[in-house]
């Protein structure tokens, strides 16, 4: 519940900005969850699920090579490797259990990357329930091979034609049809944004990547990471990672946002580095918005980051400088994407590459900080030593091939954009 | 008495149901929108719901997504709404209530909006993606500067949230017929009506009929039984029709005045 009076989970982030038609129904979702977790049946289904299907834990892997070129120890938690090829299944088992619980038939959901709507359509495959999927229209056609994975699996996908035609106005669609079927539909949201519960629901099913990460860390060093970084978009893979570090102060926390062609220009889509406090989607917190509060259209090469918003717990945890928001361009994720699957063999996805894009800056800002500990390769016996950084790697770049490939084609061989440098920005 | 309980008192004690007309803002264009709104007012709308156009419209159908967005590639602002309610002022008094999304106010900022409005003369607001839990920002300077809070309630509403809506309404209360959004086919609008009325005793407040209204018939199924009916998508789309302003205002008033006569008990 609300727990403050100005009716806001995060600060004064968070909240319920939607329709009174919907009422009852978040109402009756934030009881049925309140219940489902405490429910001794619910997680034995959940985890037996996380474990035997999504195929949990996922490893946590130590990039060699990356590291090596680096100069720090880069470990990659590799959601990449789970069931539908990122972490967006850990969410969907969740909350289509959920919405089985309820008594739902029909499950809806919105995507960018596709990632979503491929995990919710999977899902419902499994339980044998009603999906249908709102994607913009300029989505379906980033993202075809996602497109046509949610209809091998049974799932309707709706193209959005309105605005942007991303994630935005798939969200918008997502909502008018809730709006409309609300007694008969469990809408699946698949970032950590929309109104309460939701922001809530998404982190406590995503965080089982941190509690993973942070008991694989301490296992292979005997401490805690100096660093862990994410992408973001709206969010999910993030707070799923950060959540259950947020209490170690030591940890030092990043959020990389979508820089696109540039945060100086209009074609970004870093809402938390550029934008201001306002209301989308159900929640008040950071949107790209112009001076009359209208929602401006986010620009990246990554589907998945495309969004204007970002979830309500983040815009806290920026605010309490807790996490550092940065923001990485699309050139910087291309040649990062480039990189990882030359040097380690792992193809990431485009939203991904955004986070291993920031890791040059990082590790250089921990060396300029400590210039008489430089960050070195640890070997047997000295394990702990060294800079340690865990990267979410959130899921593996398939889906983005057409993407990458017209951008070489268009702008030159791969190996010419690796000579670009990093342009993230400093927290 | 605000001018908008004023209107609906007015048509209380002439035995019919207030007519609001729902007109989006600078839809087609701004130079049109004082015009379109005097136009209504002739053909008899009780009230005017003048909405403010935003980017992400999730409560409306495709009818009024369109107005919007054509409204605000025009360039329209809640600035410039707030203008052309302060031209329509110059000579024409029916009641004002502007009719959007949280957003744009809150970036205005709510006690400035909520001066700006009444300074044009505005009557009050109406926020669709503002419920009752966080509406203390904005209901607060509204009522400060003598402007009406017009709340909504739905076909999902449960006992508690009725009563929670009735104690921020100011005015009336604004009831969604249908689940769905604006310009949906409403499957039994005379039910919907019956529900008003059950919940006009509930809340001690007037209740309007809105969404999925769109002729006299569907005015006169609701008449009897509610405080008023809204009209919006079936007059955008009117609009869409018509190249020339003075084509527009003759036949919006044609058609408010068929939707008036629906009204009568």
């Amino acid at each position: 519940m609300p727990s403050n009076p100005s009716n806001h989970e995060f600060g004064s982030y968070g909240g319920r900005y939607v329709s009174e038609t919907l009422f009852p129904a978040l109402n009756e979702l934030e009881l049925a969850y309140a219940q489902a977790r405490r429910d001794p049946s619910f997680e034995a289904e959940r985890f037996r699920l996380l474990r035997d299907y999504v195929g949990r834990p996922t490893s946590l892997y130590h990039a060699d090579q990356l590291s090596s070129s680096l100069g720090a120890e880069i470990w990659l938690k590799r959601e990449d490797l789970c069931h539908t090829g990122a972490h967006k299944i850990n969410n969907t088992v969740g909350q289509v259990l959920l919405a089985r619980r309820m008594g739902k038939k029909r499950v809806i959901a919105e995507t960018g990357a596709g990632q979503h709507g491929v995990a919710t359509a999977t899902a419902c495959a499994l339980f044998g329930l009603q999906c249908e999927v709102f994607m913009g229209a300029q989505d379906v056609v980033r993202q075809a091979p996602n497109v046509q994975r949610m209809e091998l699996l049974g799932a309707t996908v709706h193209p959005v034609h309105s605005g942007s035609k991303t994630l935005k106005d798939a969200m918008n669609e997502a909502l008018r049809d809730w709006v409309t079927n609300v007694e008969s539909t469990y809408y699946c949201v698949g970032s950590a944004a929309g109104p309460h519960p939701y922001p809530t629901i998404v982190r406590d099913l995503q965080a089982v990547i941190g509690e993973e990460s942070r008991a694989q860390i301490r296992n292979r060093i005997g401490r805690l990471p100096d660093a862990v970084v994410a992408c973001v978009g709206g969010g999910s893979n993030a707070i799923g990672i950060f959540a259950p570090f947020l209490g170690d102060a030591s940890v030092k926390l990043f959020g990389v946002e979508a820089a696109g062609e540039g945060v100086h220009g209009q074609r970004h889509a870093a809402t938390l580095t550029k934008g201001s406090v306002g209301t989308l989607h159900g929640s008040r917190s950071y949107v790209l918005q112009d001076e009359h509060g209208q929602i401006q259209e986010a620009h990246s090469i990554s589907a998945g980051l495309d969004y204007p918003g970002v979830g309500p717990e983040h815009a806290w945890l920026k605010d309490q400088g807790r996490v550092n928001y940065v923001s990485v361009d699309d050139q910087t994720a291309l040649h990062a994407f480039h990189q990882l699957a030359r040097t380690e063999g792992i193809v990431p996805a485009l939203e991904t590459s955004h986070a291993l894009g920031y890791l040059p800056t990082l590790v250089q800002q921990f060396k300029d900080q400590e210039p008489d500990a430089p960050p070195r390769k640890s070997h047997r016996g000295e394990l702990a030593r060294g800079l340690h950084v865990i990267v979410n790697l959130s899921g593996r770049g398939d889906k983005d091939l057409q993407t990458v490939l017209a951008t070489t084609t268009s702008e030159g061989s791969a190996s010419q954009i690796t000579t670009q440098e990093s342009s993230g920005e400093a927290p | 008495m605000s001018r908008i309980e004023q209107a609906l008192s007015r048509a209380q004690s002439e035995n019919r149901a207030a007519l609001v007309a729902y007109l989006c803002a600078g839809d087609p264009d701004p130079q049109w929108t004082p015009a379109l709104v005097r136009a209504a007012a002739r053909g008899g709308a009780d009230i005017v719901e003048l909405g403010v156009p935003f980017s992400d419209p999730t409560a409306d159908g495709i009818a009024i997504q369109q107005a919007s967005a054509r409204a605000l590639g025009k360039g329209t602002t809640l600035a410039r709404v707030l203008e052309m309610v302060r031209e329509i002022r110059t000579d024409c008094d029916v009641p004002i209530l502007l009719f959007g999304y949280y957003n744009p106010i809150l970036k205005y900022g709510e006690e400035r909006f909520a001066q700006d409005a009444a300074d044009a003369g505005a009557d009050g607001a109406l926020v669709v993606d503002l419920p009752p839990e966080h509406a203390s920002v904005l209901r607060g300077p509204l009522v400060q500067h003598g402007l009406d809070y017009v709340p909504l309630l739905a076909p999902t509403s449960d006992e508690g949230r009725v009563q929670q809506v009735a104690n921020v309404a100011t005015s009336f209360i604004y009831f969604v017929s249908l689940t769905g959004v604006t310009g949906a086919a409403a499957p039994d609008l005379r039910a919907a009506a019956q529900q008003a009325k059950v919940l006009k005793v509930q809340t001690g407040h007037p209740v309007a009929v809105g969404f999925g209204i769109k002729s006299a018939q569907d005015v006169a199924s609701v008449a009897r039984d509610a405080d008023g009916a809204v009209v919006g998508t079936a007059l955008i789309k009117l609009l869409q029709e018509c190249e020339e302003l003075p084509v527009a205002e003759s036949k919006l008033t044609a058609l408010i005045s068929e939707l008036a006569a629906g009204t009568q008990r």
